[in-house]
């Protein structure tokens, strides 16, 4: 195998512009942000797209996933259309959630994705129940848990992994370690100093992947999610990561070090891949501004489109409520 | 018609719901070979097979995160939480979860989930294996809440409540298990959420009350049918969504209401019915609206003090002499 793991350079383009589609939609959105035109409040990916793009790579649409507070990589990643994703940030009725869920319960039940769950360690808990029905089911489906390292000190954590462990259910558990819980270091709440130590107290497989390494990541969610399918039981992928941003939009970042930030931004995986495989001579540097070119083109067509969109109406409050 | 008892009821209902539709399935802690901690449901594990009635650990945030994981992908699933007072534990999955799953996602998801538990006072259990709770979750939108009082009723209102496509919390009454009433025979008995029972018709005062209370009140009803005073009793059976009309009706007859329930004096299903009947029907009150609860106090263990909490026939009795004073 090559350095590219035999992916054709299709497939790479296609990697490398769902990061960049992940990372300019989260910077447009920061935009709007400050110039006061987006409401609420907003946790930003930047830096963590590797992890989503890796992951949701193996997954079709009849797969599922659960999400954070932090859910606009995941939802991009698992095929979200970006008009919806930002549309739901403006609170339209053309959003993915009617305008109802907002940035932290971004879903689409269509593609495989619940509504994100902003409480930490909620998601760990359904996803168990994901797993036990494709489980029942037979399907092969695969049901796919994005969480902190902060929610694995939540009981739910515990809980659930156990849940799916002893009863062999088919889901992939992916920590993203990015080693802030907002502003406290995972050093100083837990003892452990890694999440895939945690894994073994449930007799549940677990591996540490280089987070800013799209390639590393989708192999080893490769290996994970075809052992799921084929009824192994859950696995745990803990992903060492990076938020770029600070926790929140108001988060100053007081508590990382500036060489701390400039050691993880050299490890960006985005130009980390386009510069291999420019390297490589797999493409030219045009290609990537290229595709970088239609993905503003496309962010530029979701902006009109949310902005153009119906508001929602007063009743509409009231609906949805119960089925 | 036959005649069972409540805890017969719970297992009739899951029986057939569970043969009516391979979709049903029912986990929780020493459910399956036991039957459950309070033995209500045996039998159903060797019916219908390891895959669809499961012991879980006891981890009741996964067991209801389960259950809401796997509702939404077009599974029913009845999920036992043992003690109602459990839910404590797990009211994040019930109450930012299952309730709100089908709002966040703008309508798409449906979250079909029946939640049992049992709650109650009355066997010496102490604090924290006695409350009523159903106040809980009549405060979470998306929610149903049933409080089943007969054997007829649990039958009737599982079974709609597993049929409902929303997330339901099924509180069984766990002094009433060993309850005899008549059920009628057949699979397609059923009883719609969502429809108080006329327990007994009066016309002087109606009162209002669930589950062990419902029969507190018919022997208060008794007697003050003696003294001449003629009592209607309304069991709401459903809390959320709750039969107004029935009871607003009733006032309107009778122009006086007490409401009679296991639980805090404050916040209650009690406050919530006075309310709602004053808004709708305060030009036909004769006299004050009075909640019977058991005060502002905890459930103990020791047998003379839970008995003073609870409301019994006497204060049912006092509560409406109270209303019909001058």
């Amino acid at each position: 195998m090559d350095k590219f793991n035999d992916l054709s350079t299709e497939h790479l383009l296609a990697l490398y512009r769902r990061m960049m589609l992940i990372r300019r939609f989260e910077e447009r959105v920061y935009y709007l942000f400050l110039q006061g035109e987006l409401p609420g409040t907003l946790h930003q990916c930047q830096g963590q797209e590797a992890v989503a793009v890796g992951v949701c790579d193996h997954l079709n649409y009849t797969d599922w996933i659960t999400s954070t507070h932090r859910p606009h990589g995941h939802a991009l990643a698992k095929g979200v259309s970006t008009e919806s994703a930002m549309a739901e940030l403006y609170g339209k009725v053309t959003g993915c959630c009617k305008g109802k869920g907002g940035s932290m319960h971004f879903g689409d039940p269509a593609v495989g994705m619940l509504p994100a769950i902003a409480i930490v360690g909620g998601g760990n808990s359904v996803v168990a129940g994901l797993g036990l029905a494709f489980k029942l089911r037979k399907t092969q489906q695969v049901a796919v848990c994005f969480f902190g390292e902060g929610a694995t000190n939540e009981g739910a954590f515990h809980e659930s992994i156990n849940f799916a462990a002893v009863q062999k259910l088919p889901i992939v558990f992916v920590c993203e370690n990015n080693l802030y819980g907002a502003s406290t270091a995972y050093h100083a709440v837990s003892p452990v100093k890694d999440v895939a130590d945690r894994a073994a107290a449930y007799n549940v497989p677990a591996q540490i992947v280089d987070g800013m390494d799209v390639l590393a990541v989708r192999a080893a969610a490769g290996d994970a999610i075809a052992a799921a399918r084929a009824g192994q039981g859950p696995i745990l992928l803990e992903c060492k990561t990076y938020r770029f941003t600070g926790h929140s939009r108001s988060d100053a970042r007081g508590y990382r070090t500036k060489t701390e930030e400039a050691e993880w931004l050299a490890k960006d995986p985005i130009p980390g891949l386009g510069n291999a495989m420019v390297a490589a001579g797999r493409i030219s540097a045009d290609n990537l501004t290229a595709v970088e070119d239609d993905v503003m083109r496309e962010l530029d067509e979701a902006v009109e489109f949310a902005r153009n969109s119906p508001d929602t109406t007063p009743e509409q409050a009231l609906e949805d409520v119960l089925a | 018609m036959p005649v069972i008892t409540y805890r017969e009821a719970v297992v009739r209902a899951l029986d057939e719901e569970m043969a009516h539709d391979e979709n049903v399935i029912f986990f929780g802690e020493d459910v399956g070979k036991a039957g459950g901690v309070f033995k209500v449901t045996p039998g159903l594990y060797e019916k219908f097979g390891g895959d669809r009635v499961r012991d879980t650990p006891i981890s009741e945030n996964a067991i209801i995160g389960a259950g809401v994981g796997a509702a939404v992908t077009g599974l029913r699933p009845v999920v036992e939480l043992m003690f109602a007072d459990f839910a404590a534990v797990t009211l994040d999955q019930i109450i930012n979860q299952a309730a709100k799953f089908r709002y966040m996602s703008g309508g798409q998801l449906k979250v079909p989930l029946t939640i049992r538990a049992a709650q109650g006072a009355g066997q010496g259990f102490g604090s924290q294996h006695s409350q009523c709770v159903e106040a809980w979750f009549m405060h979470a939108p998306g929610l149903k809440v049933v409080v089943p009082s007969t054997p007829a009723d649990v039958v009737g209102l599982l079974k709609s409540s597993i049929r409902d496509d929303n997330p339901v919390v099924f509180l069984e009454h766990k002094s009433l298990y060993t309850e005899k009433g008549e059920v009628p025979d057949g699979p397609d008995f059923i009883i719609p959420l969502g429809v108080a029972n006329v327990v007994r018709k009066g016309t002087d005062v109606t009162i209002v009350a669930t589950q062990q209370m419902v029969k507190v009140s018919l022997k208060a009803a008794e007697e003050l049918e003696k003294q001449g005073i003629s009592c209607e009793v309304i069991d709401p059976r459903t809390l959320v969504p709750l039969d107004l009309e029935t009871i607003v009706n009733s006032v309107k007859k009778t122009g006086r209401l007490i409401t009679v329930e296991e639980a805090l004096h404050a916040g209650g299903w009690g406050a919530e019915v006075a309310t709602q009947v004053t808004e709708h029907a305060i030009w036909y009150l004769e006299g004050p609206v009075i909640r019977v609860t058991l005060g502002a106090s905890i459930i103990p263990f020791s047998g003379p003090l839970e008995a003073f909490l609870l409301p019994d026939k006497d204060d049912v009795i006092k509560a409406v002499h109270r209303a019909m004073e001058p």
